[in-house]
């Protein structure tokens, strides 16, 4: 194999647009008005969702980004899982995926060859079908997928339509960011990096498979925009949240990393935008910035019915990553987001 | 003299890295020039979490942070600061006489569904806990009795209230009836003269 991947900028879902920024171009767009167009941009949702008869519709997503890992063949499968995720989230699943690629003339193309090669396997293990592709010349390194999903239109998963009452459950660890950030410099924990590795490459399917058998009135899936910016997105304006830090699954040496100041733009951004949504009661330096950290291929956040979200934990425990009851859904309070230690 | 981290041109986390370096290295004062306010957000959040003074200045698209050692803030009566505040104190407002007590006597909130009504309750009680002022005493009866049992998921709640100096009273008859005696979780058990007497001497009653 070639030279490893250079690791851009920001790496992974550290490399989106800030929340903020983003809200105030996607304002200015058209709504469209076709009634068949479930879920589209106006709800801050994963994935378009378009009924095409009663009982089918499906759901389209796409995701790409620049490296966080150097190792092309991880990247790949990193890419893939992430982009796949966004129709677990709505409730869908997987059926077709198309490569999104932009890459160096001049770079090895057994890199890209082997990029392509743990985005195809994940597709698989999807139960998909990888049917083409678009690639274009660029200066660095970027790659995802455009997924194709079907799900029936009685049982799409909106992030927005929690009940209150309901238990917040997150289905991976937290810490993703901060971990890749302090192995860009050489500074990860090589254990700690590869339990990041093991999350990040982990098919949200699998924890929707077991999703699926509970009551969840809604669900998404935390990527770029942190665990608060994503819990953003579930909440209305008569709904608040209140998060338990203690209660958050994160991943080995993350908290170090953050009190070490391996910290993002992507996060402090997150930060900003959090800012007058969330009121963060005594917890550490190091929490708060976890509750920011920008997830690559991130974990499905879910409102579950109370009674369910024992039982639905308990099980999704035997996937065999970090997972948690995080927090419950109140009637609105003054703040719209409550974390405490 | 001050040592100089040009982390112009680049990005996060190199701008907060290579003055924690510098930190760690020299020691404080240190300079730190960014060319994105993100990384100066940065620079200025690690500083506050070090302790540290951070003082910024923006020229021509850049900012320099200058972080020096926190100095010991003392307290001066005689200052322009001190001053100002007494002049801007409020004037005095009447309160209302007498302790605030909150009457939960049931389980749930309101009437009409009682899953909603049992999730709004556990919600009200948790709101009390976000007030500025926690209420004097919490009275539980009939069905409220049920909220400061051994499994009810107010029972945090209500001891985060007792730590701010509520008093929690449960109506002993009322645990009696539901058998739920042994099971009191947080506070005190009470009888009908307590709860008479402390809702004769309150000066605001809340109930849900």
């Amino acid at each position: 194999m070639g030279q490893p991947l250079q690791f851009c900028r920001g790496g992974g879902c550290t490399a989106k647009l800030g929340p903020a920024a983003l809200s105030r171009v996607l304002e200015k767009l058209p709504r469209p008005t076709d009634p068949n167009l479930l879920i589209g941009a106006q709800s801050s949702d994963d994935a378009a969702v378009y009924r095409l008869t009663d009982d089918l519709a499906i759901v389209q997503t796409l995701d790409f980004f620049p490296p966080m890992l150097d190792d092309p063949y991880l990247f790949g499968q990193v890419a893939a899982a992430n982009a796949l995720s966004d129709i677990y989230a709505m409730g869908g699943e997987v059926k077709t995926a198309l490569n999104i690629v932009c890459f160096p003339e001049e770079m090895d193309l057994n890199i890209l060859g082997e990029i392509l090669r743990g985005g195809s396997e994940k597709v698989l293990e999807a139960g998909g079908s990888l049917a083409g592709g678009h690639s274009i010349a660029d200066q660095e390194v970027k790659y995802g997928l455009s997924v194709t999903g079907v799900v029936h239109p009685q049982r799409i998963l909106a992030n927005n339509t929690g009940k209150v009452g309901d238990h917040l459950i997150l289905t991976k660890p937290l810490g993703v960011g901060l971990l890749c950030t302090a192995a860009r410099l050489g500074q990860a924990d090589p254990q700690a990096f590869g339990g990041a590795v093991k999350s990040m490459t982990t098919l949200n399917k699998y924890a929707a498979q077991v999703a699926a058998k509970y009551r969840v009135h809604a669900a998404t899936d935390v990527t770029g925009f942190g665990l608060l910016g994503h819990l953003h997105e579930m909440m209305r304006t008569d709904l608040s949240a209140r998060i338990f830090a203690h209660a958050l699954p994160v991943l080995d040496t993350a908290l170090e990393c953050a009190d070490e100041f391996y910290l993002t733009a992507a996060g402090q951004r997150n930060r900003n935008f959090a800012a007058t949504r969330a009121v963060l009661h005594g917890l550490t330096f190091a929490q708060e910035e976890l509750l920011f950290d920008p997830q690559t291929s991130g974990g499905l956040l879910l409102a579950v019915e109370e009674a369910d979200a024992g039982p639905l934990l308990d099980q999704l425990r035997t996937l065999g990553l970090p997972c948690g009851d995080i927090g419950t859904i109140l009637p609105r309070l003054d703040a719209e987001i409550i974390v405490e230690p | 003299m001050e040592f100089l981290v040009d982390a112009r041109g680049k990005a996060c986390p190199l701008p907060v890295i290579e003055t924690r370096n510098a930190l760690r290295e020299h020691g404080a004062p240190v300079v730190t020039l960014v060319d994105n306010d993100i990384a100066r957000q940065n620079v200025e959040k690690m500083a506050r979490q070090m302790g540290l003074n951070a003082a910024t200045q923006q020229e021509e698209g850049n900012w320099r942070i200058t972080l020096t050692a926190a100095a010991e803030q003392g307290f001066d009566p005689d200052s322009q600061e001190v001053a100002d505040l007494m002049e801007n104190i409020p004037p005095c407002t009447v309160p209302v006489q007498g302790p605030t007590v909150v009457v939960l006597s049931a389980d749930v909130m309101g009437t009409g569904d009682d899953t909603l009504g049992r999730a709004l309750m556990k919600g009200f009680v948790y709101a009390l806990t976000q007030l500025d002022e926690a209420p004097d005493t919490v009275l539980l009866y009939n069905g409220g009795a049920k909220l400061s049992v051994e499994g009810a998921e107010t029972v945090a709640d209500l001891q985060t209230l007792a730590e701010a100096g509520a008093e929690i009273l449960t109506c002993g008859t009322c645990l009696n009836h539901y058998g739920l005696t042994e099971k009191l979780a947080v506070g005190s058990v009470t009888n009908m003269y307590v709860i008479a007497e402390t809702l004769a001497k309150a000066g605001k009653v809340i109930r849900p």
